[in-house]
């Protein structure tokens, strides 16, 4: 007991929280055919009980608990069923009478409402215990600051303490208990609702026009963590797709230095450069150091620094980027990016300027 | 006994000479305001929906059994799930259960008709029409290229989606305006049964001796006045900030797009208690029968049932806990939803001991009943996990919230429908429906609904979202999507069975008797299909089972009923 | 079917269908003007630009109109229930009157409020939730009033009688329906909102 136990302090976050643990204890070994509990793998699979970050860790518990709770309740409620169910068929040679009837029974009935009664009780304070330490949790000096805004279809990411704006693939760096380091995000909105999902980094909050949200996440292992929009938002909600990199703080460092810098200004590409500032490009986005400053469309200052491009519609190659200049419809029909009706050189052009924005 | 009427021809028959006799039969339906018919009317509308939005559903299975899939745009798409369950909760569940209460609550109390004949016909008739205005977006709606566009802005059409700057089309006000008209439908409907079942019992049945499916539709209806009008309250808002310029849901003047959300959970949460209410209703009339036992608890169940209906209106947000309100609001509402599973719980095992010590017979009627039990024990656990608010934060909006709802939509509704159909078709019809194709058709039905909705629990624990017309391939979704259609098609399967069943016994049925379940409910008293005027003599009762009374004349219930 | 008769002598009683049906309708309509009131009240003070509720003149000879109306309904009702037809139709008349009056009043309500202080539906948040909810409440009287008509018509043809009297009173609850809901929109709009 005390060997996992040992195990078990690493993870809890808050404290108070340790009953909660002995419970799951009970619950884990039954489980841990159908869950990998203990390990932490930054996998495609966006699974809500891998978690990776303490409001993740919470919830899997709680889960874990409901679910011995219900589990409970299922084998106790279906086996009564189908023993009176098998007892209690017709069967050929019966005599024709029929059945004792039986109206009720006080004490039956008192005993099945007090004892529901009484399971609603333990969950609902486990529940609300829950509640409590992570939607009030109070935010450490030492926190990141993340402002999210939800766009049709793709998320724009603000670090207004870095001076930062990026779109779709968001960093963050690891908290661990020695240097702890939440990131707390605010959620807004510029136009309809959108959820922030990332299953293994926290539940999902909405994003919802003038009503600003916040939540948190600490991630305690690096890798890459899947989300996307859990909330319909229009006819490419399916694509408004997320990329959480939880990076080491050396990672996360460099990562911030480059994206401070103003975009790359290579005079080998001035003609694409040109391209995009003159043609309506720059109406919708910005580049650092361009006159481009379009707030409509993602930031492109350090475009070539993401994995996908179209809110992971589609990887980030030059191909992918000339098609989507060309005819986006063909990774994301509905989405606000126009054909911007370039010739097939302008397009190269632009796209080789493209491609030098580390 | 009832079986002292006149023979007049049963009104469900096709007469089979000539255009004019033709003409004249189907102006018979259209003017009638005889509730037999209405109920009729209504039931055969559903099932016609049923095949529709179950064809929906079908393409949207396509759609996702394989990840990147191009069987339909991303356009098409939104609209095939907007219509499944706008359809669904509309055009299928809502009438058909009023359907089934038009038709047998004035038997079951003992009535000639319902309190007001007229506005029946009325209600159903605004129905219909809503429902037809509703389809017809897809040929009138002004969308993409100028074609038509059937509404796609899914069936809780989150303001401000639903703005004209964010939807230019008519989809939008087809969906509003279809619904505020068959709103109407639904409130004549309500106001018909409750006068009903308050004004119109025969004598001697109080209040605590009516049928449990009356005493349900009695709350259903009581509900659906305080649920349906909060969507039309709203969804007049909506037309008014599309087309008078307000600002109800428009955030850049102020508004707050958060109180469309809470007024359409204000419906939403109450509306899913109407459309479960009546099955509970349903399941207490067949289970009783097929145990050949008498309903155990029948007060408690009355009382869980009041209980349902006013805890339901408190429990609203448990759909929103994830749109940020404060720690107390979301502690409140997950309380209220864990409280509501306590008079829901006393319903199951009522049900459960009314088996118990009984003589169970495995007609098709019980096997859907019998189903129903074991599928809503699931359902109202799985809604008990998402009642547990912080597993709601990652469960809300996944697959996992549409296996839970289809559980309770099918594995407990619809189950109960088609357990309905199979036992009154005799009365409605005086024919019974094959038993044979209905054991295939359960059995078909049953497999292929597990094997659509329980693997879709587990999709969305790994985190797919729902509302989404395609997904990543290297998410770990694939196998399960190709499952869950499979599934669906084995239930498209069944359903056919069903109606085949239905066609083949209008003609080929085994002609039923008065009472061919050995029941005890007033409505068996009469000839199968009852005459226009129902009972020839107005009964008078002095137990919750007159025909009990009258089978057991040396064990009447009166003798024990309290 | 008749073979328990054990309430020969009992009367056998129910509530009137014409009641209970009104009444169902009016706690519908009850949620439906709980809504508009929950979210005028939600949004009070929050219109960014435009017209405040200050410009508001509180309509006391409306309401005094209005909500008097009730009191001759409930006399018209006294008169039908005693067969006094001559008196019911007089009533009847002075109740419909005092109807058409708050109707005109609020027409020149808002009148002046469009045309001189430039508050329509779609100016800000206050004018699309005052008119929604002021507006729904005139609706039903317009309703009302027309359903009134109606009866004053056959009254004055003669085709009222004091059998008539139950379904005249279903009317009457109608009517002091749209009169309580004016009391709790008036309060809401005219003196919580200012």
């Amino acid at each position: 007991m005390t060997i996992l136990f040992g195990k078990i302090r690493i993870m809890p976050r808050r404290p108070g929280l340790l009953s909660i643990r002995l419970w799951t204890l009970l619950a884990t070994g039954f489980f841990l055919a159908v869950s990998p509990a203990w390990a932490v793998r930054p996998d495609q699979i966006p699974n809500m009980f891998v978690p990776a970050s303490t409001p993740a860790h919470e919830v899997y518990y709680l889960a874990l608990f409901a679910l011995t709770i219900t589990g409970a309740i299922f084998v106790v409620v279906e086996s009564l069923l189908i023993y009176a169910v098998v007892k209690y068929r017709a069967r050929k040679n019966d005599p024709e009478h029929e059945p004792a009837q039986v109206y009720g029974s006080a004490q039956v009935e008192l005993a099945w409402t007090v004892i529901p009664v009484i399971i609603v009780i333990v969950l609902f304070l486990t529940t609300a215990r829950i509640i409590f330490a992570i939607q009030d949790a109070p935010e450490p000096h030492a926190a990141l600051n993340v402002t999210v805004v939800g766009h049709q279809f793709w998320w724009e990411f603000r670090y207004p303490k870095l001076g930062i704006v990026t779109a779709n693939e968001l960093h963050i760096p690891i908290s661990s208990q020695q240097h702890p380091e939440p990131t707390y995000l605010k959620l807004l909105s510029a136009d309809v609702d959108h959820s922030f999902w990332v299953p293994q980094l926290g539940g999902k909050t909405d994003l919802i026009p003038n009503h600003p949200n916040e939540m948190w996440m600490d991630p305690e292992t690096a890798g890459l963590y899947y989300g996307q929009c859990a909330q319909f938002c229009g006819v490419e909600h399916a694509k408004m797709l997320l990329r959480v990199y939880v990076d080491t703080p050396r990672q996360f460092a460099a990562w911030v230095r480059n994206q401070e810098q103003p975009a790359v200004d290579d005079p080998s590409v001035a003609a694409g450069r040109h391209i995009f500032e003159t043609e309506a490009c720059a109406n919708c986005h910005t580049i650092t150091g361009t006159t481009a400053h379009g707030t409509y469309g993602p930031d492109l200052t350090h475009l070539m620094s993401r994995a996908t491009i179209a809110a992971g519609a589609a990887a980030n190659t030059p191909e992918n980027l000339r098609v989507w200049i060309k005819n986006p419809d063909v990774f994301k029909p509905g989405a606000h990016m126009p054909a911007m009706q370039l010739s097939d050189e302008q397009i190269n052009q632009v796209v080789a300027y493209l491609t030098t924005l580390h | 006994m009832a079986d002292q009427t006149l023979p007049i021809p049963s009104s469900t028959q096709i007469p089979r000479a000539g255009t004019a006799a033709f003409m004249e039969w189907l102006h018979g339906w259209v003017v009638t305001v005889d509730h037999k018919k209405l109920g009729i009317l209504y039931v055969v509308y559903s099932l016609f929906f049923l095949v529709v939005a179950g064809t929906e559903a079908l393409c949207i299975r396509i759609q996702l059994i394989i990840p990147n899939n191009h069987f339909v745009t991303p356009e098409v798409y939104n609209e095939l799930f907007t219509m499944h369950g706008t359809t669904m909760v509309f055009l299928v569940g809502m009438p058909i259960l009023f359907g089934f209460a038009t038709y047998l609550a004035p038997l079951m109390v003992g009535a000639r008709d319902m309190a007001f004949p007229r506005l029946n016909a009325l209600s159903f008739w605004l129905t219909a029409f809503g429902g037809i205005l509703l389809y017809f977006s897809f040929i009138g709606g002004f969308g993409l290229y100028g074609m038509g566009s059937a509404p796609d802005v899914g069936w809780f059409a989150y303001a401000p989606l639903t703005a004209k700057a964010f939807t230019p089309g008519h989809n939008t006000d087809y969906w509003a305006l279809s619904l505020i008209v068959m709103g109407f439908g639904t409130l004549g409907a309500a106001i018909n049964i409750i006068a009903t079942t308050l004004s119109m019992r025969c004598k001697g049945m109080t209040l605590f001796r009516m049928p449990l499916f009356v005493w349900l539709m009695l709350v259903t209806s009581i509900l659906t006045l305080v649920t349906i009008t909060p969507l039309t309250a709203a969804q007049v808002m909506l037309l008014i900030d599309r087309y008078l310029g307000g600002h109800f849901f428009d955030a850049t003047a102020g508004g707050a797009p958060i109180i469309w959300i809470h007024f359409f959970w204000i419906f939403g949460h109450p509306e899913v208690y109407v459309l479960v209410l009546p099955v509970f209703g349903i399941a207490s009339e067949i289970i009783p029968v097929f145990s050949r036992k008498a309903i155990f608890g029948y007060s408690a169940m009355v009382a869980a049932t009041v209980a349902i209906m006013f805890i339901s209106l408190s429990v609203w947000a448990h759909h929103m806990f994830t749109v940020g309100m404060t720690s107390v609001s979301n502690a409140f509402f997950a309380l209220a939803t864990m409280v509501i599973a306590v008079p829901t719980g006393i319903k199951i095992f009522n049900w459960l001991a009314t088996m118990w010590g009984g003589r169970i017979c495995f007609d098709t009627p019980m096997l859907f009943a019998v189903a129903f039990v074991f599928q809503f024990v699931i359902a109202g656990l799985t809604g008990i996990m998402l009642a547990v608010a912080p597993w709601d934060w990652q469960l809300h909006n996944s697959y996992f919230v549409i296996a839970h709802f289809h559980y309770v939509l099918v594995g407990a509704i619809v189950f109960n429908i088609f357990a309905a159909i199979y036992y009154w078709h005799p009365k409605v019809t005086g024919r019974m429906l094959d038993e044979t194709l209905g054991k295939w058709h359960f059995w078909l039905f049953l497999i292929g609904f597990h094997i659509t909705f329980d693997p879709m629990h587990v999709v969305g624990i790994l985190g797919m979202p729902r509302s989404i017309y395609t997904y990543e391939a290297n998410r770990g979704w694939n196998s399960l999507n190709m499952v869950i259609s499979i599934g669906a098609f084995i239930q498209g399967i069944a359903v056919l069975i069903f109606v085949w069943n239905l066609i083949r016994s209008h003609k080929h049925g085994k002609i039923a008797s008065n009472d061919p379940w050995d029941a005890w409910t007033l409505e068996w008293a009469t000839p199968s299909p009852p005459p226009a005027y129902n009972f020839a003599v107005d009964p008078v009762v002095r137990s919750r089972r007159p025909l009990w009374d009258i089978k057991h004349p040396n064990d009447p219930d009166w003798k024990y009923e309290q | 079917m008749s073979t328990v008769p054990i309430f020969a002598d009992e009367e056998w009683r129910q509530p009137s269908r014409g009641m209970v049906a009104m009444l169902s309708l009016l706690i519908g309509e009850s949620a439906i003007f709980t809504i508009f009131v929950v979210a005028y009240i939600y949004y009070i003070g929050r219109s960014v630009s435009g017209p405040t509720p200050a410009i508001l003149h509180v309509p006391i000879f409306n309401t005094i109109c209005l909500l008097s109306s009730s009191f001759t309904i409930i006399l018209a009702e006294r008169a039908i229930e005693h067969g006094r037809m001559r008196q019911f139709a007089a009533l009847w008349g002075l109740t419909m009157l005092l109807g058409i009056e708050f109707l005109i009043g609020t027409g020149m309500e808002w009148h002046d409020l469009i045309y001189d202080k430039g508050l329509t539906v779609s100016t800000n948040l206050f004018g699309t939730t005052f008119y929604s909810l002021v507006g729904l409440h005139a609706t039903h009287v317009i309703i009302g009033l027309i359903m009134l008509a109606i009866v004053m018509v056959f009254t004055l043809m003669g085709r009222v009688k004091q059998s008539h009297a139950e379904r005249v009173k279903v009317l009457a609850l109608y009517w002091h329906f749209v009169d309580a809901v004016w009391v709790v929109v008036f309060t809401v709009v005219y003196i919580v909102g200012k």
